[in-house]
This record gives C-alpha cells, structure tokens and sequence, in this order.
C-alpha cells in the first residue's frame, strides 16, 4: 500500500477548484494547495482580512501588517484588497467563498467535522473554523486516513467536540477520495498503489 | 473637543474601573494597541473582561495582562500561542468564553451598530451552541447571538487626523474597526497623526464619529511567524 504524500494530496485538492472562484485554504496541508493551482485564476481568502494572498516575501521584505490566518507573513499581490473581520466573515458567512480546503481530526459519514479541539488537551480554539465550514459553498477536507496509532480518522461518529454537523461536501487522504452522500461515503478515487481492500480495512465509516 | 492626548497613559485617564469590558482589535500581534496595553498593566485595573480575538504571546500584547493577573475573563477564538494563558485557564483563575471568529467579529460590529442580537449558522450543533435559542430560517437551524457593548475600545490604525478618522494598513486593519465601533468611549493608537484635510475624506476607513481619544506613538510591531521564500525561487 502506497498511497499519496503530502504534497500529492495538496495537487489531488488543488483538482477541486475551478477557474475564478474564491478559496480559503486552512493550515498544513491545505497550504500547500496553492503551490498546485497551475493556470487557474483562483483569488485565495486569508479570513483576517485579505483577498488576493501572495506568496511568502523574500527575506528582509517581511511586513508585520501583512500577515495571513496562520500569523505568518505574505506579500500582497496586484488584485489583492484588505477589509475589516467582521466584512471578512460576512462575506464567508454569506457564502461568497466558494469552497474551503481544510485539515481535520475526524470525519464522520453524515459530513461531521471536528478540527478544532481535544478536551483536555487541546483548548486552542476554533479561529474561523465554525465560520468557515458554516458558510462557503463547498467544504474539502485534507488529511492522513488514519492516526498515528494506525486508527481511522474516518469515522461512523466524530468523537471528539464538532466544528459543523455534517458540512463536509469531500474528503482527500493519503489513501484516496471520499464523496459524503447520503447513507455514508463513496470512494470517488484510490491513490496510487492502494487497493479497494485496503482502503475498506483503514476505514470505519460505512462505505455506500 | 479636542481628541488628541499626549501619550496613552493620560488617553486612558478617568476611563479605567474594575470589572470593566474592554473591546480589543488586532489579529495575533498585528494591529494590537501595544501602548494601551502597557498603559492598561501600569494602571493597575484589574477583573477584566476582554474581547480579542486573541491574548497576544508571552509576555507581548495582552499576554503582559495575563501575567499581572488583571485579566477575569477573555472572549476569544483562538488562544493557542499563550502558555500562560494556559496555565491560568486550566488552574481556574481566568474564564474563557470562545467564541467562532466571525461571529466575535460580528457581535463587535452589532454591539456598535446598535444590534442587541443576531442569528448565525456559524456553530449550530457544536458546544458553541449549548444554551443559546434556536430558530429556523426556511428551514435551516440558526442560533441567537448576542451584540457586545463594551465599556471601552482599545485599537490600532495606521493614521489618524485630529478629528479621529482613521486609516488601517493591510491586515493589521482586522479586528480594529468592529472593536472601535462597540466600545462607549474608543482610544486609538496610530503611527502617525496627520493634519486634518489630508486624508482623502474617500479613503477615511472608521469615521471619527467612532473615536474619542487618539494618540501617536512608537510601535514594536513584532512579528509572530516571520516566513520567507529564497531569492532565486522567483
């Protein structure tokens, strides 16, 4: 069983947008989804307040006013606008970002998504998150099949506290892709090397 | 009125009491009011109840309140750069109400809009939904959040006039304008004060019908994720 890299996963997501539409990508690997664009004219949201991110500045040319959602600094591009928080999530919340690639603990068959928290763990906080997965048109989620403990992260039940109730449109893992469709998931796509079998072993949700 | 103060020591005079609810701007520690901070840790006032997005780092930005324990309680959404905080938290001695970061955003611009309460899809069927009323919308579930009115703002714009319109620079406009907006009394810190007239009254970003106290002053400005790309990767 191979299966895809990181970096294979972020060109396999980087399929999913379509020429013209605004994308917010979350941190990880989603990041890396705009090193695989290629000609597509895609306007990237950084939900602090920034259509139109650029790649990071070259050394010496680091800003401290122009940073993206991960706090990092970014370079502005010649399309790019800036407005306030609240613009920036009405423009999520009222749906006019078309789709959001994120990262994820667990995915449960009906779409449930939890990202955000481990009790007595993690207490970091959902950031935009539960704006994110409440408001653009198509939620992908991006992230290994399995936990470190070789466990399915996709699940029949999210077991940890939930980002949105079944929001999740797609999934992408290094072992292939995931449509959520009603009474469970679809194997859309096998990565390289992995066969049906497999990819039925390291999951726990129903397969439809 | 004259709106412009020496420094922010004398910006915050006659404004501060315990137990009071303070709006914060700024988005990690781009476009946080630093010297406000400081002038909030020298006055002493404590059981505060701060909405930021954030609590700064250790020992920067609101992180420097966490330390003096002046702090109560934060509404936020995302406190994961602070071990302090952390440490605070999960000892008992600071609440923390999280909140998704539109819809703190949101509750920001409602509070100042006169908006007591809206209703949202952001967080239905999560913990963030516990205890709040839910009502359909064709057919969809939303929950009632509510407006923040704050005692006092505290932001940071790039520029001001002397009559307090402002203008912010790239992302470290954020959370500055909706924070200005829900406080009763807002102070801004900006880099530069410049003569009325000068800004283009087009590109005046928050009006100064939002701002009552303004002051000038040295920044840090630190940065929190400093990433680059090599020269010969263009």
């Amino acid at each position: 069983m191979a299966g895809w890299d990181r970096n294979q996963m972020a060109a396999r997501a980087a399929e999913e947008l379509e020429d013209g539409m605004y994308v917010n990508l979350g941190i990880g690997i989603p990041t890396l989804v705009a090193n695989y664009v290629g000609d597509k004219d895609i306007t990237l949201q950084s939900e602090n307040g920034m259509l139109g991110m650029g790649p990071f500045p070259y050394e010496g040319e680091e800003d401290p006013d122009l940073i993206n959602a991960g706090k990092q600094t970014i370079t502005e591009l010649s399309r790019t606008s800036y407005f306030d928080s609240a613009t920036s999530f009405g423009m999520i919340r009222g749906g006019k970002i078309a789709a959001a690639i994120l990262g994820a603990m667990e995915v449960a068959e009906n779409g449930d998504l939890a990202n955000w928290m481990i009790p007595g763990k993690l207490i970091k906080g959902m950031g935009g998150a539960m704006d994110l997965v409440a408001g653009v048109g198509r939620v992908v989620v991006v992230m290994d099949h399995t936990n470190k403990h070789g466990e399915s992260k996709v699940l029949k039940e999210c077991t940890l506290p939930l980002t949105g109730r079944g929001v999740v449109d797609r999934i992408i893992t290094n072992l292939g892709v995931l449509d959520v469709v009603p009474g469970g998931l679809k194997i859309v796509e096998l990565a390289d090397g992995v066969t049906e079998e497999e990819f039925r072993a390291a999951t726990e949700a129903t397969l439809v | 009125m004259k709106k412009v103060y020496p420094d922010a020591d004398a910006a915050l005079e006659g404004l501060l009491f315990d137990g009071m609810h303070i709006a914060a701007g700024g988005f990690g520690l781009s476009g946080i009011p630093e010297l406000l901070i400081d002038a909030l840790v020298r006055s002493g006032v404590k059981d505060l109840t701060i909405a930021s997005n954030n609590c700064g780092v250790d020992g920067f930005g609101l992180g420097k309140l966490l330390d003096t324990k002046q702090i109560k309680k934060m509404q936020s959404s995302y406190v994961g750069e602070n071990a302090e905080f952390m440490r605070q938290y999960l000892s008992g001695e600071l609440e923390l109400e999280f909140n998704p970061q539109g819809t703190l955003a949101e509750r920001m611009r409602a509070g100042g809009a006169g908006i007591p309460g809206f209703y949202t899809k952001t967080g239905v069927g999560t913990v963030i939904a516990e205890g709040k009323e839910v009502k359909q919308f064709g057919g969809e579930d939303y929950i009632l959040e509510e407006g923040i009115f704050a005692d006092l703002s505290i932001v940071k714009a790039w520029k001001a006039d002397d009559t307090g319109n402002l203008i912010f620079r790239k992302t470290a406009r954020n959370f500055n304008p909706p924070a200005a907006m829900c406080g009763k009394v807002c102070v801004a810190e900006v880099e530069e004060i410049v003569p009325r007239g000068s800004i283009d009254p087009d590109h005046i970003h928050l009006p100064g019908i939002y701002v009552h106290r303004i002051i000038q002053g040295p920044h840090e400005k630190r940065i929190e994720q400093r990433t680059t790309r090599k020269r010969e990767e263009a």
